[in-house]
């Protein structure tokens, strides 16, 4: 049975771009922020979380977001969002994320929104 | 029990946490749930197992977590409860249970979830020390009209 969570990294310019798929929960939540912590590491601070592919998020993934956007934030980066399912959608509405990080339906309008700022 | 009362006594390791969503998930189609409501139940489930796992137990290991689900016609009941001696005693006395679980999740995210999902959220301390969450979720009643 799969339980795991599917972490593919992409680096466009100067954005790096997490495709997270499977199940984002407390097993899985560590690989999550050990590949945050690496882009961080490296002072890469400007992030996309594409979402098309998870299939579920629990508290312990939304709190590796918001544990690492203070840092990010400081270094005149972001973390995006992007590609997300209604299912995704309605956990992050759950505890108000929605006006907290900028939620876009595709990938590409997050690069350009980065692209707009830069 | 009759055929609507479920208990599953698992392991408490985070990579049972999908075993147990699908078990809730389910238990909660079963009961008559729409399939948004089943899966903010799996959700709830979901956190309240995980601050088991992760609090209380500091991994768990030999340890298990019990959930007792039951519905009937109006709501499904499910309660959490561990098997032994795990909360830090010293820390636990001086606060109730809900205050503590805040105290060690960053901004109590999880909770937040388990009572905007729930209808009801009950943490209770159990007598040896043994601590439980009740959660009731009530199915939609069709109108009289």
């Amino acid at each position: 049975m799969q339980t795991d969570i599917i972490l593919k990294r992409e680096d466009i310019n100067g954005v790096s771009v997490i495709h997270v798929g499977g199940y984002l929960d407390a097993h899985t939540a560590t690989k999550f922020e050990s590949l945050i912590l690496e882009l961080t590491n490296a002072e890469r601070y400007k992030l996309i979380l594409n979402f098309k592919e998870l299939d579920y998020i629990s508290s312990a993934g939304l709190g590796v977001i918001m544990g690492n956007i203070e840092e990010i934030r400081n270094h005149d980066g972001d973390i995006k969002l992007s590609d997300m399912g209604e299912k995704i959608y309605r956990v992050f509405d759950l505890v108000g994320f929605p006006s907290l990080y900028d939620i876009f339906d595709t990938q590409k309008e997050a690069e350009t929104a980065f692209e707009s700022k830069s | 029990m009759s055929n609507k009362d479920f208990i599953l006594k698992i392991p408490t390791r985070s990579t049972n946490l999908k075993i147990i969503r699908d078990f809730i998930m389910d238990v909660s189609d079963k009961a008559g749930f729409e399939n948004e409501a089943c899966c903010d139940i799996a959700l709830a489930v979901d956190e309240g197992c995980t601050n088991v796992i992760k609090h209380a137990y500091r991994g768990g290991d030999g340890k298990d977590i019990i959930i007792n689900v039951k519905y009937d016609k109006e709501k499904i009941t499910i309660i959490i409860s561990d098997t032994g001696k795990g909360f830090d005693s010293e820390v636990y006395e001086t606060l109730d249970l809900e205050e503590y679980l805040i105290k060690l999740e960053k901004g109590g995210l999880g909770i937040h979830i388990m009572k905007n999902t729930m209808d009801e959220i009950d943490f209770r301390k159990e007598k040896d020390n043994i601590n439980s969450v009740h959660m009731i979720k009530f199915l939609p009643q069709e109108s009289a009209d």
